[in-house]
C-alpha cells in the first residue's frame, strides 16, 4: 500500500511533502552551534564548493551575532539559503566534518546555514551595497543560480547587469527541478527577492534569447555576456513511443509538481527509467503524490546509480521500489503507454548486456524517463567561436570562467555539465570576477 | 562603518584587541601572523630575568561537552634570548608600523629596569607593560604579583621605570588581592600612563585520583598555577570595573581575562576598558577567531551607533552601582512560556531544592509543564538560568515602576528594620513550607 494519499488541496501537499530541514529554533541553533569545534583549514570548508568560512559563520551564530552570521555565509555564496536546503551535504560539508571521525554526528552545517540566512531574509537586514557605477555593462543570459550569483558580484563592483530569463521567476532549476520537500518554492523566491533588493540588477523574465541575431545584437550593447543557460530538456532513449502523453521527461515532470502539484496525475502505478539523482526525486514525488507502486528501473545494478546513497534512501522511505540491472525494449500500448518490455541485464567488460529469454512486460499508468538532459548546444553553435567538448559543456578557462569567444563568460550547469545549485553559484560568481579582471 | 581604531594612551593601533603577553606572544613569527590575520596590537611575552621553565605547564578545566573553559599555567616569562626578542621586535615593527607593539617586562633592581626600558624603546616598541601579575613562580623570587600585591613595592618600581622611560607605560595588575584599587591607586602616584588586568588567578586546577598528584604533573608532583579563561572573565569585569570606577582616575584600562568572543570584548569596553588583550582564546583556536571579534564588534557598534570605540568605553557604568543604591521597589516574577516547555523539571527541582519553592507541578496527568506560583516567586532568577529552552523562562516586571526606594534612602530616613520581627524585614511573611512537608512522598 502507498505510504502516501494522493492530495486533493494544498493543506495535503504540504504534509506529503513536509520539510526535510525544517527551520531550526533558537535552542537548537544554540545547542547546535555550541558543538562545532571551530577546526583549523577546516575540513568541512574544504568541501564546500562555494568556500563558505562554515566554523566563523557557525561562531557567530553561537555568539549571536546573526547579521554577521549571514554576511560570512552570503560573502561567498549568494544562494546561502538555498544551498543550506538543497546541497547534498551529506557528501559536501557534513560528510567532512571532523566529529565524523569519532562517530559522533557531524554538525548540521545546512540547517544552521538556513537558521542565519533565513533570519536576515525575514528582517530584510542589509547586507550589501552595489557599487558606484562603473559605465560597463553585463548582460546575463539566465536567472539560474549561475546567473543570478554572476550578477551579484558584478553588483558589487559597480556593473550594470541585465539579466535575460525564459522563464518568467528567478532561480532555475532551484524553483524548476530541486525536490520540494527540500525547499519550498516560497523560500526560493523570498531569498530571490532579497538579493535583488539589496542587488538592485534587472531581469527581464520571459526573454529567451534564441537567434543569432539577438545575440549580435547583446554583443554590441554589452561590455561582457555570461552564459548561465543551465542544460535542456530530457535526452531521448530512442525507443517508440516516447512522445505519448503518459511518457514525460523526469525535469518536465518534476517541473509540473513544482508549480501545480494538483494538477499532476501519477496514476496508480509509475515506472520511472534511470539511476540519478533526478530519478531518486521523480520516483520520490510520484509516491508522495499517492501513486500505489513506483517502480524505479535501472540498466545496472545498485552500486552503479550515479544517484547518491541518501537520495535513494529517501525514496525507499516512501515506498519506492528499486528494480535493477533492466534495459527497457519496447513502450507497450498504442495510444498510451500501457506498460514496458525489460529485458534483465548482466554487465561484461563494463556494459550492460541483455541476457537472452530474459524479457518481461511490466504495466503502467506513467513512465517517466529520468535519462538525463540535453546539452544546449544548438544554441551555443549560434555564437561564433563558441566551443564545447564531447559531453556539450562549453570549454572555458578554469581561472576566469572565460569562453572561447572573450566576451562571452560561462558557469553552472551549461558548463560543469550539470552538478548541483552550489556549483552553480560559485561558478557564477568566480566568473564576475572575471569578467571585472577582463573588462579593467 | 564604525571606526575600530584606537588611541590608547599614546598608543595606537588599528583595533582594540591585543594579544595578551603569553605563548601566542613568544615570538615575532607569531606576532606577524596575528597581525597579518587582523589583530591591532601585541603585548610581547614578558622579557625579563632568564628563567628556566618545566614541562608539563598547562591544564584545564573541562565542563560537559565544552573544553578548557578555565586554564592554568606554571609557565614563567620568556626564556628566549633578550637579544633575540629584541631583534624580532625591531623586525615586527619594520613590517607592521601602524600596529601596536608593547614590550612587556619584569626584572629586579632599578638598574635592571632601567637597562630594560631602553632596551625595549630601542628596538622599537611603541609602549611597555609592566608584568607586577604573574602568580607563580616569579613571585617566590620577588617579582611579579610579590611586587603587585604591595602597593608601595609598585609605586617605588613604576618610579623607577618613569625616570628612563619615554613611550607609555602600562601597569598590569594581578588579581590576587583583595582590593584590585590599591595598586591601580600606586601605579597611578607612580606615574604610569596605563593600566591592564587582570594577569592570571592563583590556581590548582585539579588533582588526578590515581596518582594524588595536581595538574599539571611534573614529575610526580605539582605546584599552584595562574588560572584563566572563559571562566575567570566575571572575577576580570568587576575588577576593570572597580579600576574604572576610582573617582577621578583617568587613566586608560586594557581590559583583559577570558574574552573569547566580541560579546566578552563589549562587556569589557562597556566596562571601562579602552583596549582589550587576549590569551587563552588564542591559545585555544588560533589566530583566526579576530575575524569574529571585528566582525562582530562592528555589527555591534553599528547597532548601538557607536562610532568609535571611545563612545563605547564605560558606557556600562552609569548603570553599575553599589548594592544600596538599587531600587527595592523593583518586583519581577517568572513566567513560563507553556508552548515551549519540553517538560524536564529542572525549574521544578531549582526553585524546590535550590530557591523558594515557588514553582509546581500538575497533578499527575500528562503534562509534565511546571507552574509558577506567583506569590512565592521572590524573582531570583534560578528557574530561567537552569531552564534550557531558549527564551522559555522570562522574568516579568509586576511592580509599576513609579515607586523607587533604596537602601540607602531607607537607612538615611531611618526606615529600616532593625529587628527580625520587624514589619520591615525582607522574609518576613514569605510562605514557606512545614519542615516535615518534606517527608510527605509524592
Ligand atoms: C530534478 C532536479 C533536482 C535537483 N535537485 C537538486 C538538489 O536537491 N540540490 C542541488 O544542489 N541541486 C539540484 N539540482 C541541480 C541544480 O538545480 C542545478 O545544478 C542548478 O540549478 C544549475 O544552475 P544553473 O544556473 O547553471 O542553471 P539552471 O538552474 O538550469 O538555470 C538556467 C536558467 O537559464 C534559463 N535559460 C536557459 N536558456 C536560456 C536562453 N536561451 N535565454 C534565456 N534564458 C535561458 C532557464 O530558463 C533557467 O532559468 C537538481 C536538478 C534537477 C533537474
Ligand atoms: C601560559 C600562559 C603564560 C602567560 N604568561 C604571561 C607572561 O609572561 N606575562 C604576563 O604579563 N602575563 C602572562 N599570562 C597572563 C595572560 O597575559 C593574561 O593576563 C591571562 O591569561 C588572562 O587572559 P585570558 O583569560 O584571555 O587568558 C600568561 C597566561 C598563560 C595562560
Ligand atoms: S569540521 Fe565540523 S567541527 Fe570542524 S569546523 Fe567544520 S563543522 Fe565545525
Ligand atoms: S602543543 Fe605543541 S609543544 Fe605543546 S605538547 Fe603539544 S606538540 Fe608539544
Ligand atoms: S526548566 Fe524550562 S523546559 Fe524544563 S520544565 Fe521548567 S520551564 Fe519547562
Amino acid at each position: 500500500m502507498a505510504e502516501h494519499k494522493r492530495p486533493t488541496n494544498q493543506e495535503e501537499v504540504d504534509a506529503n511533502f513536509a520539510q526535510l530541514h525544517p527551520l531550526m529554533n533558537t535552542s537548537e541553533a544554540y545547542y547546535e552551534s555550541s558543538r562545532c569545534l571551530y577546526c583549523y583549514d577546516a575540513p568541512c570548508v574544504q568541501a564546500c564548493p562555494s568556500d563558505i568560512d562554515i566554523p566563523l559563520f557557525i561562531r557567530q551564530i553561537n555568539n549571536q551575532n546573526l547579521k554577521g552570521s549571514a554576511k560570512t555565509i552570503y560573502e561567498s555564496n549568494y544562494f546561502g539559503n538555498v544551498c543550506g536546503k538543497v546541497c547534498p551535504t551529506e557528501v559536501l560539508c557534513e560528510g567532512a566534518c571532523v566529529h565524523n571521525h569519532q562517530s559522533v554526528k557531524p554538525i548540521e552545517i545546512g540547517r544552521l546555514q538556513s537558521y542565519a540566512t533565513t533570519k536576515a531574509i525575514k528582517k530584510d537586514s542589509k547586507l550589501f551595497t552595489p557599487a558606484k557605477s562603473n559605465g560597463k555593462k553585463v548582460a546575463v543570459i539566465g536567472a539560474g543560480p549561475a546567473g543570478i550569483s554572476c550578477a551579484c558580484e558584478l553588483r558589487l563592483h559597480g556593473y550594470e547587469v541585465d539579466i535575460f530569463e525564459a522563464k518568467d521567476q528567478p532561480s532555475g532549476l532551484s524553483l524548476y527541478g530541486c525536490a520540494p520537500y527540500k525547499i519550498t518554492n516560497q523560500e526560493i523566491l523570498e531569498e530571490m527577492a532579497y538579493l535583488q533588493k539589496q542587488f538592485d540588477f534587472n531581469i527581464k523574465y520571459d526573454s529567451p534569447i534564441r537567434t543569432a541575431e539577438q545575440l549580435k545584437r547583446l554583443e554590441s550593447q554589452y561590455d561582457a555576456i555570461f552564459l548561465g543557460i543551465g542544460l535542456g530538456d530530457t535526452s531521448s532513449i530512442r525507443l517508440k513511443g516516447e512522445d505519448m502523453e503518459n511518457c514525460v521527461g523526469a525535469t518536465e515532470f518534476i517541473e509540473q509538481v513544482k508549480l501545480d502539484p494538483l494538477s499532476v496525475k501519477v496514476g496508480k502505478k509509475v515506472i520511472v527509467i534511470g539511476g540519478g539523482n533526478t530519478a531518486m526525486d521523480a520516483a520520490s514525488e510520484c509516491a508522495r503524490l499517492g501513486a500505489e507502486q513506483v517502480i524505479l528501473a535501472y540498466r545496472r545494478d545498485k552500486e552503479a546509480m550515479r544517484a547518491y546513497d541518501f537520495e535513494y534512501d529517501l525514496a525507499k522511505n516512501v515506498g519506492v521500489q528499486g528494480w535493477f540491472n533492466l534495459q527497457p525494449l519496447e513502450f507497450l500500448g498504442t495510444d498510451t503507454i500501457e506498460g514496458v518490455r525489460f529485458i534483465r541485464t548482466m554487465i561484461e567488460n563494463g556494459n550492460a548486456k541483455g541476457i537472452p529469454d530474459s524479457e518481461f512486460n511490466e504495466s503502467c499508468d506513467l513512465l517517466i524517463l529520468a535519462t538525463g538532459q540535453n546539452k544546449q548546444v544548438d544554441f551555443l553553435q549560434k555564437i561564433s567561436d563558441m566551443k564545447w567538448d564531447k559531453k556539450g559543456r562549453i570549454e572555458i578557462d578554469p581561472e576566469s570562467r572565460q569562453t572561447s569567444n572573450p566576451k562571452y563568460f560561462a558557469g553552472g550547469d551549461a558548463a560543469n555539465g550539470g552538478a548541483e545549485v552550489v556549483n552553480a553559484s560559485a561558478e557564477g560568481k568566480a566568473a564576475a570576477k572575471g569578467i571585472h579582471t577582463f573588462l579593467n | 562603518m564604525p571606526d575600530l581604531s584606537i588611541n590608547f594612551a599614546g598608543i595606537k593601533a588599528p583595533n582594540p584587541f591585543w594579544l595578551a603577553s603569553a605563548p601566542p606572544t613568544n615570538t615575532g613569527y607569531q606576532i606577524m601572523k596575528a597581525f597579518d590575520a587582523g589583530w591591532g596590537g601585541a603585548v610581547w611575552k614578558t622579557l625579563g630575568v632568564p628563567v628556566v621553565n618545566v614541562s608539563s605547564r598547562y591544564a584545564a578545566v573541562n565542563h560537559k561537552g565544552h573544553r578548557m573553559v578555565g586554564f592554568n599555567n606554571i609557565e614563567l616569562i620568556t626564556d628566549r634570548p633578550l637579544a633575540d626578542n629584541l631583534r624580532e621586535i625591531e623586525e615586527v615593527k619594520k613590517y607592521f608600523p601602524d600596529h601596536a607593539v608593547i614590550a612587556s617586562l619584569m626584572v629586579e633592581t632599578r638598574d635592571e629596569w632601567h637597562q630594560i626600558v631602553k632596551d625595549a624603546e630601542n628596538a622599537g616598541a611603541d609602549g611597555l607593560e609592566l608584568n607586577f601579575g604573574c602568580p607563580h613562580g616569579m613571585c617566590e623570587r620577588g617579582m611579579g604579583s610579590a611586587v603587585g600585591q604591595e602597593p608601595n613595592v609598585l609605586r617605588t618600581i613604576v618610579e623607577w621605570v618613569m625616570e628612563v622611560a619615554t613611550k607609555p607605560v602600562i601597569v598590569k595588575l594581578t588579581p590576587n588581592i583583595t582590593d584590585v584599587t590599591l595598586p591601580a591607586i600606586a601605579a597611578k602616584e607612580g606615574g604610569a600612563n596605563a593600566i591592564s588586568l587582570i594577569n592570571t588567578i592563583q590556581s590548582v586546577i585539579g588533582v588526578n585520583l590515581d596518582s594524588l598528584v595536581p595538574y599539571p604533573v611534573v614529575d610526580g608532583a605539582s605546584t599552584n598555577g595562574g588560572y584563566c579563561g572563559p571562566a575567570v572573565k566575571p572575577i576580570a569585569l568587576n575588577m576593570v570595573k572597580n579600576c574604572a570606577q576610582i573617582p577621578d582616575y583617568n587613566l586608560p584600562i586594557s581590559g583583559i581575562g577570558g574574552i573569547e568572543n566580541w560579546r566578552d570584548a563589549a562587556e569589557h569596553i562597556l566596562l571601562g576598558a579602552s583596549s582589550v588583550q587576549i590569551c587563552t582564546a588564542v591559545m585555544h583556536y588560533g589566530f583566526g577567531i579576530i575575524r569574529d571579534l571585528k566582525s562582530g564588534l562592528e555589527g555591534y557598534m553599528e547597532e548601538k551607533g557607536f562610532e568609535t570605540i571611545n563612545d563605547m568605553v564605560g558606557k556600562a557604568l552609569p548603570q553599575t552601582k553599589t548594592w544600596e543604591n538599587l531600587n527595592l521597589k523593583y518586583k519581577v516574577v517568572a513566567s513560563i512560556d507553556e508552548d515551549k516547555c519540553i517538560g524536564c523539571q529542572l525549574c521544578y527541582t531549582a526553585c524546590d531544592d535550590g530557591a523558594h519553592q515557588a514553582i509546581g507541578l500538575v497533578g499527575d496527568g500528562d503534562s509534565r509543564k511546571p507552574y509558577i506560583i506567583d506569590e512565592n516567586c521572590v524573582g531570583c532568577n534560578l528557574c530561567s538560568l537552569v531552564c534550557p529552552v531558549e527564551e522559555c523562562i522570562t522574568m516579568e516586571r509586576r511592580d509599576d515602576g513609579k515607586e523607587h526606594i533604596t537602601w540607602k534612602e531607607r537607612s538615611d530616613n531611618d526606615d529600616v528594620p532593625t529587628t527580625f520581627n520587624d514589619d520591615r524585614a525582607g522574609g518576613k511573611g514569605h510562605w514557606v513550607p512545614q519542615p516535615t512537608d518534606a517527608l510527605k512522598k509524592k
